[in-house]
């Protein structure tokens, strides 16, 4: 039972990291527009865990992300080379790099599936990822890149921002963005490399997408964005892996997903200001104003055909001069309560605050016709 | 160079290498810049002196920006030279100061608007260290300039299309530049900002600063500008407002449809309305090879739209 809690616990550790990694410097990828550059890193990086293990008949987990991690980072410069010296388009470029990677990196692994030596045993694992299998080292060295990596992002963070902004205005002041861009990517690489044993290299790019996407509900600031993705990565790893190691083939990679997906659910759907449930709540107050507002002007304007301003109206006259007539009494109550109007026997009337009130907003609508 | 070409406003003088008071603020030699092998901007020349408050024109297609972002080093030219105040730009970066076009970035970015400022004390501050105190000083005193004091904490998306514009001139502002190089800052702004924008070139004139800055509409070029350089591929005339911007090189330039009246003849033609240029269809403002309308193709009628 000691030795389950001590694997949990690992698990659960080594997949918090790489969430916490993955997640803060893919927010710089997601801002921007990078998000598929992640997908098709991660599909590169398969044939170079496959080389890794031919040339060096290793399984060191420093070995494999290495191994991956070139692979990576040529196959981003070939999504580079292609979009540079031909006329095919960005996204085609990245569809190209990620399978013919991905094609070659299968064709290597079937291929060390059929040597007779059982040595090669667990590299498929990296198709889906099995964080069942981490333990203490792995722990350790993915925690060890991942802070270089954050401190990397930390130091030229200034540097970063003005890229990811405004890359042409760094290039005006004298910052080299070939170099720059090279960098972010570089730490992209990093950042999936450091999970393709956990996660898989099929479903790797989630982890950079998803938390950051997420973050962005919640804050305006840049700052907000890297750490909340930080944090959302780090809940959705430990979270799925707990899961996956606690029940029987549930393979980690899709559980980690999912885990940040409902993430993503959550904070598109209640995120204050951008989730939907608020914008929700916006609109419907906003077309309540607009009916108050409606009615407040509909009896100004039948008032203007009388000599008295507070001439009074019955409410099925203003229905009939709106789109929504099932809304007029409500709203009369509403103006009511305010003091803006009364009820004269069956009829409605402006009172005084409610006549300057009207005028008011005919005003502001002449003006804003004006403008 | 054709004989129409050269109604320039400052002669070619000789060049010095060094960092001369009295060099151009831009020099442009021969500059050639090619997309595909297709030439976007044809052999400009163009010396731009100090203190002078230049608008750049030219019908849709032109290579107005495309200028501008090759005296700003941020395309790569087919051949030519740019000097900025006597210097290959490299050596004279701090003293330039750039706004580029409102949509060429992201403005859902999660930053502030005081934070989008201090992007330009970024230059002079060099690598990794922040800004402090002092940027932040110039930062909102630049915003203070451009009429956006209040607007320092507010979230970039926030922003109307002319605000948004202000932040960008607050930005070129903290600079600190001795030439300004704006791309369409009147472009769809409100009268506000124009104003401020207006205001503000004047400000940038008296400090003797050199501005340049690509403008669609014709009818206020005499108003805000001493000089303006009319662009078609090819360098079309450049040099004062007085001189150059007349109807024969604006025809030239827009290739015979002109959308205004630089100097009316009491003709019932009414300019466009400001900040509209009269659409021109593709053939018309250049011919389909590529190659610029020269003088000596027949006018086409010049019947205004």
């Amino acid at each position: 039972m000691i030795e389950f809690d001590y694997t949990l616990r690992t698990v659960a550790l080594g997949a918090a990291v790489l969430g916490l990694s993955s997640g803060a410097l893919g927010a710089f990828a997601v801002l921007r527009g990078q998000s598929l550059l992640g997908d098709a890193i991660s599909h590169a990086a398969l044939p170079g865990v496959a080389l890794a293990f031919l040339l060096t008949a290793s399984k060191a987990p420093l070995v494999l992300v290495i191994g991956a991690g070139l692979a990576g980072w040529v196959g981003t410069l070939c999504v580079m080379g292609i979009t540079r010296t031909s006329r095919v388009p960005y996204d085609a470029a990245l569809g190209i790099v990620l399978s013919v990677f991905f094609g070659l990196g299968m064709v290597l692994l079937t291929y060390l599936q059929a040597r007779p030596q059982a040595s090669q045993a667990g590299l498929d694992t990296f198709l889906f990822g099995q964080a069942a299998a981490l333990v203490g080292r792995d722990v350790a060295t993915m925690a060890g890149i991942g802070a270089l990596a954050l401190v990397l992002m930390g130091v030229f963070w200034k540097e970063f921002k003005l890229l990811l902004f405004d890359a042409d205005f760094a290039a005006v002041q004298g910052f080299p963005v070939r170099a720059l861009d090279i960098g972010l990517t570089t730490l992209l690489v990093v950042a999936i490399v450091i999970g393709l044993q956990t996660v898989g290299v099929v479903l790797m790019s989630a982890l950079i997408v998803a938390p950051a996407a997420a973050a962005r509900q919640w804050t305006d600031r840049l700052i907000g964005v890297v750490a909340g993705a930080g944090a959302f990565g780090a809940l959705s790893g430990a979270s799925g892996a707990i899961l996956s190691a606690t029940t029987a083939r549930l393979p980690t990679g899709p559980t980690i997903v999912l885990c940040a997906t409902a993430v993503v659910v959550v904070s598109l759907a209640f995120a204050p200001r951008r989730g939907l449930v608020s914008a929700w709540l916006r609109g419907r107050r906003n077309r309540q104003v607009l009916r108050v507002a409606g009615t407040l002007e509909d009896l100004y304007t039948l008032a203007l055909g009388h000599a008295d301003p507070h001439y009074p109206h019955p409410a099925a006259t203003l229905r009939t001069m709106t789109h929504s007539p099932d809304a007029v009494e409500p709203t009369l109550d509403a103006l009511r309560q305010q003091g803006l109007v009364e009820a004269r026997d069956d009829a409605w009337a402006l009172t005084g605050r409610g006549l300057a009130e009207a005028q008011r907003l005919a005003r502001d609508r002449g003006e804003g016709r004006d403008a | 160079m054709t004989p129409t070409t050269s109604a320039s406003g400052a002669g070619r003088g000789p060049r010095t290498t060094h960092h001369a008071p009295n060099s151009p603020a831009i020099d442009v030699a021969d500059l050639t810049v090619a997309y595909r092998d297709e030439p976007v901007l044809w052999d400009i020349d163009l010396v731009v002196p100090e203190g002078v408050l230049m608008a750049i024109v030219g019908p849709n297609g032109a290579g107005k920006t495309t200028l501008v972002k090759a005296i700003l080093g941020l395309l790569p030219t087919a051949a030519g030279r740019v000097e900025v105040l006597g210097q290959p730009l490299a050596a004279t970066r701090r003293a330039v100061a750039y706004v580029p076009q409102r949509g060429s970035v992201d403005w859902d970015f999660p930053t502030s608007v005081l934070d989008v400022v201090l992007m330009g004390t970024y230059g002079r501050l060099g690598w990794i260290k922040r800004p402090g105190a002092r940027e932040k000083a110039d930062a909102r005193a630049a915003l203070e300039q451009v009429g956006m004091a209040d607007f320092a904490d507010r979230q970039i998306a926030q922003l109307s299309g002319g605000q948004q514009q202000r932040v960008f001139l607050a930005r070129a502002l903290v600079q600190d530049a001795r030439v300004y190089l704006m791309d369409e800052p009147f472009q769809g702004v409100d009268a506000t900002t124009e104003r401020t924008i207006v205001a503000l070139l004047q400000r940038l004139r008296e400090e003797g600063k050199t501005v340049l800055v690509v403008h669609h509409d014709l009818q206020t070029v005499p108003e805000y500008f001493d000089w303006v350089l009319l662009l078609n591929v090819r360098r079309i005339a450049a040099g004062p407002v007085a001189e150059v911007f007349t109807d024969a090189n604006l025809r030239m330039a827009y290739g015979g449809r002109v959308p205004f009246q630089a100097r009316s003849e009491e003709s019932g033609g009414r300019g466009q309305e400001p900040g509209t240029p009269a659409p021109l269809a593709d053939g018309e403002r250049q011919r389909g090879d590529g190659t610029p309308p020269h003088p000596g193709s027949p006018a086409p009628n010049p019947s205004r739209l």
